[in-house]
């Protein structure tokens, strides 16, 4: 089981979180004009990365705050955690 | 009987307290401290049960975790378990075992025959011969198979007994009480460390129970029992005894199970059997010590063949002699360790060295004490059948390659020491990189890739001045890091006799014209023949090697089998063993018991039952409950003998004749309120929320991205910036969450804070065409006319005294409110609604009613709304907005969403106007069409409509807008049916939904 430190409260277990899915993924503003492939790129097309990997995980059973984990997918190594409005290409 | 092989004041078993146990049904005698296997080697007993494949006689190998033999069922107070180690479980007042695999009994076993077979059961055995004919597989080879392997039987019945789980956090975990465990322990505990010791026996010491060693002036044991009543006193330790550390998962997780219960005849009262420990730990020490491996000869698994350090365990732990005329089978200076045990105990003991003239002082001691010892000597095979009678020995020449004449000599045991395999489970499980050490022909750690350090014999260090130096600092350094504290402890004094290199020789070749059994798997019974057999028909790899022959693939996992495995794959190959590799060591070290890993997640406690503030009155009133995920919902409330058909079809037809009232406290509730609130609705639901007014609800369905429907529900206007959103009770918690997404991650500069108050709100609808009438005699304050309280109106109210919030939303299709009020005022307003209501002849109403009647006005719910439909397909295509962009919008112009002929909701009554339709049943346009035959469409829900009097279903159904009066048949191959019906509206009652708003 992983060990998460929620950049709220501190080191919890994976139990109480959910994951989110890559967290580079970035919605198309509202009321724009969005081609097909954009759309689908959006929507569907995710890389599935062996090594390290931004994703999102919630807090659901602690602050239910969404933050940006960056973890490596094959060691599952988890190298940095970032608040949800915290830059990852930072 | 008596105990024949129990030896006189030796040992750590209490003598005061005999003990009597049952074995095959006979009754036998053995002393608390025991283990079932000590015990009956007392009594003489070898024979303990049969082989996996060849049925040949087993007895025992090891004396604990490391046995592959000697696994019996265990009867406990009424329960029975399968596949347990004799070895390992520690005998109790009435226990009771039996052999497994051998059928009549275990001396007259039946299934020996393929003992005289086994040239028909070579490796790969199972996929060569029952491969045809097809049709024998199930009828014939399965059945047989399934009677004729397993190592016990599962019970069937219930488990009474009660499991826990247990989270801890540490500083260190050590697992293993040897030198090495207690040592680190020791350093790590005085320097402040918060430590768990954990030791899978017993007793704690591993092998300082077993060794004549000294330290700082005490017998191991001694100093073992010192550290350990010293740990015990300090809060900064927890030391468990019987508690096997049995995985290594990511980020420095390890999982133990603690067996409580297990000796004991029964579990204590308010105790659980066995504890399941999540462990997170800063730094692991792995202290698992070695495992002595065998060294490979003719018929090696005649019981009586044991390994050396057992048959000193035995005798040193147990007081008891696994022979009376012992033969020592060694490659190195262990076998005469036990060989001097067995003459400080008056027997004589043979030992074979296959080593020419080694020189050290525990060889010297031996010749010293006049132990006979023959040099450059191996055991061939061993002759007897169901126990030892005499080995084959022979001279073995210096290259290893021929033997001298054969002779035979008398012998009743033959105990083997072929060196030490360090036990790297637990290091191989954390992901470390383990590498060979050619000084003793075993894998130990490398490069550590979590927090773990392996030390003593797991890592290969063999003398004990060596591993407490080792263990010591590596304690007091890692405690150092974690705590800053800099408490050193002093360090004993350690005398130990000096031992000699080992003879890296394994495997006895075989005599000319001699075809003996040489075991490498004892459990699965795998022989050196079968890996030959694998190597010549093609397979390399060594994880191929290990599942075609099931090479360290039984319950044991290989602990004593997988080097001499190896080191025949690379003779063979011609490789070194390092290039063969070894196989994945993976979780769990030794069998755990289903229970524990369950937990106490059994039936009721598998998951949390919600409860409504009126549940009491439910029960009360004759409810029959039905799960709503979480929830406990009332499914219809009995009347005599009603059935849920008849009583459902009740309580709906009173709710469209007078009035009805059903608990809708599981309903999600989400409160929202900032200045941007009605923005985010307008962004999450598909039709416009700008312009509501306060004091109004509006019905809205939310997408996902991708456009299908996510949810649907009402939400209101309580004030300016204060918004009431209802979700169905399934998505309650995932519409919080999706609403976090967006407010955190894709919309931040939204002011706005969501949070769920499903628990702070009871709700009650009221519903039926005298629901005004009772909602005005219940706020007698309150103007709720059609004018004062319009259809989807909102206002506050005074209910005898108590806050509530009244909404005029329907879910029935009749006029209808919903009442709200504070949980812990839910049940008052539950009995005033049913007291007031008395004259308008009220009747609650459960889950099953307000199914039929939200599916007979065809209100899409979650039979519809189940994750593959878009709003046109539950016809909620007028709910989407032109003028805003909303999630998921953009999706709905894929080309799959748009096509002409796209699947909607229909309603569908059946031609007779009385058979039922079963839900899940397909729609085809002819029922006699060859297979497969096109299915056009599925039935998402059926009831009994009460407006109508006949079966009524909702479907979804390809191209329905078009479909509408058309023909077709229902055909459930599950249940048999094959139904006429036709396709009508899905507003099969009051379809200008003139009701609600009357």
């Amino acid at each position: 089981m992983l060990y998460i430190k929620c950049p709220y409260c501190g080191w919890r277990s994976q139990n109480e979180f959910s994951y989110g899915g890559d967290a580079s993924i970035k919605r198309p503003k509202l009321n724009k004009e969005v081609s097909d492939q954009d759309w689908d790129n959006f929507v569907y097309n995710r890389k599935s990365l062996r090594g390290k990997h931004w994703e999102l995980w919630q807090h659901l059973s602690g602050c239910r705050q969404w933050i940006k984990v960056e973890r490596d997918t094959a060691t599952h190594e988890i190298f940095k955690t970032l608040k949800a409005d915290e830059d990852i290409s930072l | 009987m008596t105990q024949n092989f129990r030896l006189e004041g030796v040992g750590l078993i209490n003598r005061e307290k005999k003990i009597s146990f049952k074995f095959n049904g006979k009754k036998y005698y053995g002393y608390e401290g025991d283990t079932l296997a000590s015990a009956l080697i007392a009594n003489g007993i070898h024979l303990i049960g049969r082989s996996f494949k060849y049925h040949r006689p087993r007895g025992f190998f090891g004396a604990g975790v490391d046995e592959p033999y000697a696994i019996v069922q265990l009867y406990r107070n009424g329960e029975t378990e399968p596949n347990i180690k004799s070895t390992e479980q520690e005998l109790f007042e009435g226990l009771e075992a039996k052999s497994v695999n051998c059928w009549p009994s275990v001396n007259f076993d039946i299934g020996a025959i393929n003992n005289f077979l086994k040239i028909f059961l070579p490796a790969g055995f199972y996929y060569k011969t029952f491969m045809w004919p097809k049709s024998f597989w199930y009828k014939v080879y399965e059945p047989f198979i399934r009677k004729a392997a397993g190592l016990g039987t599962a019970s069937i019945k219930h488990d009474k007994e009660r499991y826990e789980h247990k989270y801890e956090y540490c500083d260190l975990l050590i697992a293993g009480s040897g030198p090495a465990g207690l040592a680190s322990a020791y350093a790590a505990a005085k320097n402040g460390a918060r430590v768990i010791l954990a030791e899978d026996k017993s007793r704690f010491g591993g092998t300082l129970l077993t060794s004549e060693v000294n330290i700082g002036n005490k017998s191991g044991k001694e100093w073992a029992d010192g550290v350990i009543s010293e740990l015990k006193e300090m809060p900064n330790v927890i030391v468990k005894n019987r508690s096997q550390v049995f995985g290594y998962y990511d980020h420095n997780m390890l999982v133990m199970t603690e067996r409580i219960s297990d000796h004991l005849p029964k579990t204590k009262k308010f105790h659980p059997k066995q504890k399941l420990w999540y462990i997170r730990a800063k730094e692991v020490l792995i202290s698992s010590g070695s495992i002595e491996r065998p060294i490979v000869f003719g018929n090696n698994d005649t019981p009586g063949v044991m390994l050396s350090s057992a048959a000193k365990e035995y005798m040193k732990v147990y007081g008891v002699l696994v022979g009376k005329n012992p033969l020592i089978f060694t490659n190195n200076d262990s076998g005469y360790e036990t060989a001097i045990e067995f003459k400080k105990n008056g027997i004589d003991a043979l030992i074979l060295d296959t080593r020419k003239d080694p020189q050290s002082e525990i060889v010297e001691e031996a010749k010293n004490l006049g132990i006979k010892i023959k040099f450059s000597y191996v055991v061939v095979a061993a002759q007897g059948y169901k126990k030892v009678k005499s080995a084959d020995i022979a001279k073995i020449s210096d290259d290893k390659e021929q033997l001298g004449k054969i002779e035979n000599i008398k012998c009743d045991c033959i105990c083997v020491s072929g060196f030490w395999t360090p036990t790297i489970h637990l290091a191989s499980q954390s992901g470390n990189k383990t590498k060979f050490n050619e000084k003793i022909d075993a894998f130990v750690p490398g490069i550590s890739k979590q927090n773990e350090t392996t030390l003593g014999a797991a890592n290969g260090t063999y003398t004990l001045d060596e591993t407490l130096k080792g263990s010591f600092e590596t304690g007091h350094k890692l405690s150092k890091q974690i705590t800053n504290n800099d408490n050193k402890v002093s360090f004993p004094n350690v005398v130990e006799k000096k031992s000699t290199v080992h003879d890296k020789f394994w495997c006895v070749p075989l005599p000319k014209g001699k075809n003996y059994k040489r075991f490498l798997d004892f459990q699965n019974d795998v022989a050196v023949s079968d890996i030959e057999i694998a190597l010549r028909e093609g397979y390399r790899s060594i994880e191929h090697v290990k599942r075609y022959t099931t090479l360290g693939m039984a319950t044991d996992q290989g602990k004593t089998s997988n080097l001499n495995g190896l080191q025949l794959v690379s003779k063979i190959e011609n490789k070194v063993v390092p290039a063969v590799g070894h196989t994945t060591f993976r979780p769990p070290y030794t069998p755990v018991s289903i229970g524990a890993i369950v937990g106490r997640e059994v039936g009721k406690h598998s998951k949390p039952t919600r409860k409504s503030p009126m549940h009491k009155w439910h029960e009360k009133n004759n409810a029959v409950f039905v799960d709503a995920g979480v929830w406990l919902r009332p499914r219809y409330y009995k009347r005599g003998d009603e059935n849920l058909f008849e009583a459902s079809k009740r309580e709906a037809k009173n709710v469209r004749t007078n009035v009805g009232v059903c608990d809708v406290t599981t309903l999600g509730k989400i409160d929202i309120k900032g200045p941007d609130a009605a923005e985010l609705l307008n962004r999450v639901y598909t039709n416009a929320w700008l312009k509501l007014p306060v004091g109004k609800a509006r019905y809205g369905v939310m997408l996902r991205e991708d456009g299908i429907v996510m949810d649907d529900g009402t939400t209101t206007r309580i004030s300016e910036n204060h918004y009431h959103m209802t979700t169905t009770t399934a998505q309650a918690a995932n519409v919080l969450s999706h609403l976090e997404y967006y407010l955190q991650l894709v919309w931040p500069e939204l002011n706005v804070n969501v949070v769920s108050t499903t628990e702070q709100w009871a709700g009650a609808a009221i519903a039926g065409p005298k629901s005004r009438q009772l909602l005005q005699k219940l706020f007698t304050n309150s103007d709720v006319s059609n004018e004062g309280l319009p259809f989807m109106g909102y206002m506050e109210g005074d209910l005898f005294g108590v806050k509530a919030r009244i909404f005029r939303i329907s879910f029935s299709g009749e006029l209808a409110y919903e009442i709200n009020v504070e949980s812990d005022n839910g049940n008052f307003m539950w009995e005033k609604i049913i007291e007031v209501g008395q004259e308008f002849n009220i009747q609650p109403y459960g889950t099953e009613a307000l199914s039929t009647l939200r599916i007979e006005m065809g209100h899409v719910a979650g039979s519809e709304l189940d994750g593959r439909t878009i709003p046109y397909d539950n016809s909620l295509e007028g709910l989407l907005s032109k003028k805003k962009d909303f999630i998921g919008k953009r999706s709905l112009s894929r080309e799959a969403f748009t096509v002409e002929d796209r699947q909607k909701v229909v309603g569908v009554v059946p031609l007779d106007k009385k058979t039922s339709i079963p839900e899940g049943s397909h729609l085809v346009k002819d029922s006699n069409a060859p297979l497969p035959n096109p299915k056009l469409g599925y039935i998402s829900a059926s009831c009994w409509s009460v407006e109508h009097d006949n079966p009524f279903s909702l479907a979804i159904l390809k191209d329905g807008k078009n479909m509408i009066g058309k023909k077709l048949f229902v055909m459930s191959p599950l249940k048999n049916k094959v139904i006429p019906v036709e396709i009508v509206s899905s507003h099969y009652v009051d379809p200008k939904g003139e009701r609600v708003r009357s």
